[in-house]
């Protein structure tokens, strides 16, 4: 195989939040892999689709079931230059949910502009 | 062409390790290169040398063992995930190789696809 | 870009969700419980043909055997695993988990 020097090599990676948090592990993984591929100068962004947008709900208070809360560290990601986080109308809307019940500033905007921006990317990775 | 895997999902539990597994074998097949078949989320649990399935079953894990004595397709464990569900070098299958998401980020970069499966 | 969708339409809202992000022209290749998606005159009958207008379907042969699924929907190619293969080396890859 060819020797590749990483650091010449942008690639777009987009990261799509499917499932909701706690209930399963994914998120909380997901997240984990999106910080560390941000510190290796990727082109990063990240998609909240359907119960992925739950992920970013304010007022989340895991005390009580002892698991680790993480709804903050999505506004840590700006500080690792992940500043693409896009949600999904449709999915906000049918959670009864508006742009003021999220933690963190974000773009939302129709599956058909996040559609588009898939085709574009070299890697998609669903979590 | 060159392609990584990413498996997020446990043995037997979910078809996905059957389907990556199914997958990599037709890809090497038309000529392609597996790099390496990335383990993460319960994806980790295929990577136990411990597996004793009846033996009119399909062995997972020695399965991924021949890709990669075959194959030279490397097998990687996301480290904190594997540390997570208590699987460290102990417990893992020959060629199995326990390392951090860099690793994972270096396979998208350096590969022409990634292609996940999961539940 | 290829989209995959490997859930049973019937317990998931993978495959609604993911047509309302199909770019035109992008193939959709249902596996493992996806492929029940592609069973003909099923309740998801409708929507699957309205995707078909605008992109090309295919659903792996081995899993629609495996679930005893031989009356599909018209229009829907069945690939072995070298055919997904194939459709790899053409399209970047969206698995919808």
């Amino acid at each position: 195989m060819e020797e590749f020097d990483d650091d010449e090599i942008v690639k777009k990676i987009m990261h799509v939040m499917r499932n909701a948090p706690h209930g399963t592990i994914y998120t909380y993984e997901g997240l984990e892999m999106i910080l560390i591929m941000a510190a290796y100068d990727q082109d990063i962004s990240v998609a909240f689709v359907d119960d992925g947008v739950y992920a970013l709900k304010k007022g989340q208070d895991t005390a009580g079931i002892e698991v680790k809360g993480f709804a903050k560290t999505f506004l840590a990601l700006d500080g690792y230059d992940v500043e693409k986080l896009y949600v999904d109308q449709v999915s906000l809307e049918e959670r009864g949910l508006t742009e003021d019940d999220l933690v963190v500033d974000v773009e939302v905007i129709s599956s058909a502009e996040i559609g588009k921006m898939m085709t574009e990317q070299d890697v998609v990775i669903q979590h | 062409m060159n392609i990584g895997i990413l498996l997020k999902e446990g043995p037997y539990n979910h078809q996905a390790s059957d389907t990556a597994y199914k997958f990599a074998e037709a890809a090497i097949k038309k000529g392609h290169t597996i790099d390496a078949v990335f383990f993460y989320n319960d994806g980790v649990n295929n990577s136990t040398g411990n597996m004793e399935p009846p033996q009119d079953d399909r062995h997972i894990g020695n399965r991924w063992v021949g890709l990669c004595q075959k194959n030279n397709v490397k097998m990687m464990v996301c480290i904190a995930a594997a540390k997570r569900r208590g699987i460290n070098d102990d417990v893992l299958i020959d060629c199995g190789e326990i390392t951090g998401l860099g690793n994972l980020t270096d396979i998208a970069i350096r590969n022409d696809r990634l292609v996940t499966f999961g539940d | 870009m290829l989209h995959t969708i490997n859930k049973s339409p019937f317990g998931s809202n993978s495959f609604e969700t993911s047509s309302r992000f199909f770019q035109p022209g992008d193939p959709i290749l249902f596996i493992e419980d996806g492929v029940y998606t592609v069973q003909a005159d099923n309740k998801f009958s409708k929507i699957l043909a309205e995707v078909q207008q605008n992109n090309p379907v295919y659903a792996l042969s081995p899993d629609l055997d495996a679930r005893g699924i031989g009356n599909i929907a018209d229009g829907v190619t069945t690939i072995d695993y070298e055919g997904f293969v194939e459709l790899v080396e053409e399209h970047q890859v969206n698995s919808w988990l």
